[in-house]
């Protein structure tokens, strides 16, 4: 480029303040948000944060603390605006803790102390608000899918034309979405803070919920050619770790990093060469990855042990998930260790789905014949009429018991339910293998 | 503080097949429930139970028509308005509020103190 214009951003400098985006948008958000009062204005304020980075650091160099240069900047620019719009303060006081004074540090006494911003206002401590922001956007008043529109424009920093893309809705769809949550936030006043005690655990429950339902998205899209978005796995795992980090003592937030790291692990192995995906069964176990299965079932031991209570969904969900990643082959897994982890999680969430995955262990346990006991007794049930996963497991457990013709019927049920391509490819296939074997079918 | 309207939505029919102990009963609880959001560090600004259903006349186009504005199975039976901290602190005290045969929503009071909002 020419030497005229504003210098060319140095690449070294574009991938720094990318990464800052990636690592340390939610950190910035949530501390500027306290000083912002609102959601918009913060939010402008730090995208400005980063547009003012590109060119300061190409001149002044990366500074050690790119995330306190980022919040130091995006909360001047906070309070110039507060100056200007004196209206702001009555309208929209929500986000400002009462008593306390704008740029007031009063981080929590465990939170760890920030290394000093590199550039002015060295003396404050900014405090780590992030879980403010996520307990903010996952708030039972908001509807589930604002509560993940909102975590993913707000904590993890993306675009509505991304979060859209993601969720398969045209971009305006998305951007009400989001602006109907803000306005909301503002104008019933949801406040900008961590639940007490007695509130946690439900409200915990949400924020799980939601980085859950980013990650099961992004790994299994309902819809369309490909099976993995890696963008919403990693954001969803980046979230797990971060509410694992803040909140140490919470052992289901260590059982969603757990669930995550240990589905994750096969990742690779999920789908043939070709897109075809493939079950836990014909899966490359060789090819898992190792490290990711050593963190998360690390995770889970450590959660299991020497804790009062039942353990929760998530981390039975995690365990089950460590039983699987540990088996050295689909017939020599635990099935018995399954079917107990089973019945414990169907206590701590007496869900349909549940039930259906425990009929799956049972009948490896004890036989297809007892899985399929158990899957009568969830098509009498009703809820999951509809639910693809529901003929296909009938499906299997037919075709085990040489009940082509029934297997055929149930695969084709179940791919009448589903969208995402390369489950189609897998469900015709195993009608072309259940019909081939008994040419009367036809 | 901020002031929300807690709009109590019930079936009538449970009051109506209920008898004078069901109003009693619903009478105390109410009686109760005034004096808990004070305890709770809200403030009671007012309220109203509302007669029936079949006591309404709805007037849409300049049309007056016997009955609510919607038939629903359960209707809008009462309010309570109150100021409290924040929405958490307002479904604090909501969740207080007595609806045996039904539920409440809390509606935040639009500030039209302000300018555009």
């Amino acid at each position: 480029m020419t030497g005229d214009g504003p210098e060319a951003a140095d690449p070294e400098v574009s991938a720094a303040v990318a990464d800052a985006h990636r690592r340390e948008w939610a950190f910035v958000l949530a501390a500027t948000a306290r000083v912002a009062r609102d959601i918009d204005v913060a939010e402008e304020c730090v995208q400005d944060a980063y547009v003012a980075a590109l060119d300061a650091w190409s001149r002044q160099g990366v500074p050690r603390n790119p995330g306190a240069w980022l919040t130091t900047a995006a909360r001047r620019r906070a309070l110039d605006v507060q100056r200007r719009d004196r209206t702001l303060r009555r309208k929209l006081p929500l986000l400002i803790e009462p008593g306390s004074g704008a740029v007031t540090p009063s981080a929590p006494a465990d939170a760890p102390p920030m290394a000093g911003p590199a550039a002015g206002c060295e003396d404050d401590v900014i405090p780590d608000d992030r879980l403010r922001l996520v307990f903010t956007c996952c708030h039972p008043a908001l509807a589930r899918e604002a509560q993940v529109a909102l975590t993913l424009r707000l904590v993890c920093g993306l675009a509505t034309a991304e979060i859209a893309r993601a969720f398969l809705v045209p971009e305006p769809t998305m951007a009400a979405r989001v602006t109907r949550a803000k306005k909301k936030i503002t104008a019933a006043r949801i406040p900008y803070r961590v639940p007490g005690p007695a509130e946690l655990p439900d409200r915990l429950d949400a924020v799980l919920t939601v980085i859950h339902l980013l990650y099961t998205t992004g790994h299994t899209a309902p819809a369309g050619p490909e099976l993995v978005r890696a963008e919403l796995v990693e954001r969803a795992i980046g979230l797990a770790r971060m509410l694992r980090e803040l909140m140490p003592d919470e052992r289901e937030a260590r059982g969603l990093l757990a669930l995550l790291l240990l589905t994750d692990a096969r990742r690779a192995t999920r789908s043939a060469g070709d897109g075809r995906l493939l079950l836990l069964e014909e899966q490359d176990r060789s090819r898992w990855d190792r490290a990711a299965i050593a963190e998360g079932t690390g995770l889970v031991t450590g959660a299991l042990r020497g804790r009062a209570g039942p353990p929760g969904r998530f981390l039975l969900q995690a365990a089950i998930a460590a039983v699987h990643a540990e088996a050295p082959s689909y017939a020599d897994t635990d099935w018995p260790q399954l079917l107990r982890l089973y019945d414990e999680l169907l206590r701590a969430w007496p869900t349909p789905v549940v039930a259906l995955n425990r009929a799956v262990a049972h009948a490896m346990a004890d036989g297809p014949e007892a899985g399929l006991a158990d899957i009568d007794a969830i098509e009498r049930d009703g809820r999951l009429a509809g639910y693809r996963y529901l003929p296909a497991a009938r499906a299997d457990l037919l075709r085990r018991l040489g009940r082509d013709q029934d297997a055929a019927e149930a695969y084709r049920t179940a791919l009448g339910l589903t969208e995402n391509a390369a489950e189609r490819a897998f469900l015709a296939g195993r009608i072309a293998e259940v019909s081939g074997a008994s040419p009367d079918v036809e | 503080m901020t002031q929300y309207l807690i709009l109590i939505y019930e079936r009538e029919s449970g009051y109506a097949e209920g008898g004078p102990e069901v109003w009693e009963a619903a009478g105390k609880a109410h009686g109760r429930f005034a004096e808990q959001v004070g305890e709770k560090g809200g403030q009671m600004l007012g309220g109203n139970a509302l007669q029936p259903t079949s006591t309404a006349t709805t007037i849409r186009d300049d049309i007056v028509t016997d009955g609510p504005f919607t038939e629903t199975k359960e209707a809008l039976g009462g309010y309570y308005l109150i100021e409290a901290r924040d929405l958490d602190h307002a479904l604090e005290i909501a969740k207080l509020c007595p609806a045996p045969f039904g539920g409440v929503e809390v509606r935040p009071i639009m500030d039209m103190s302000g300018s555009a909002g």
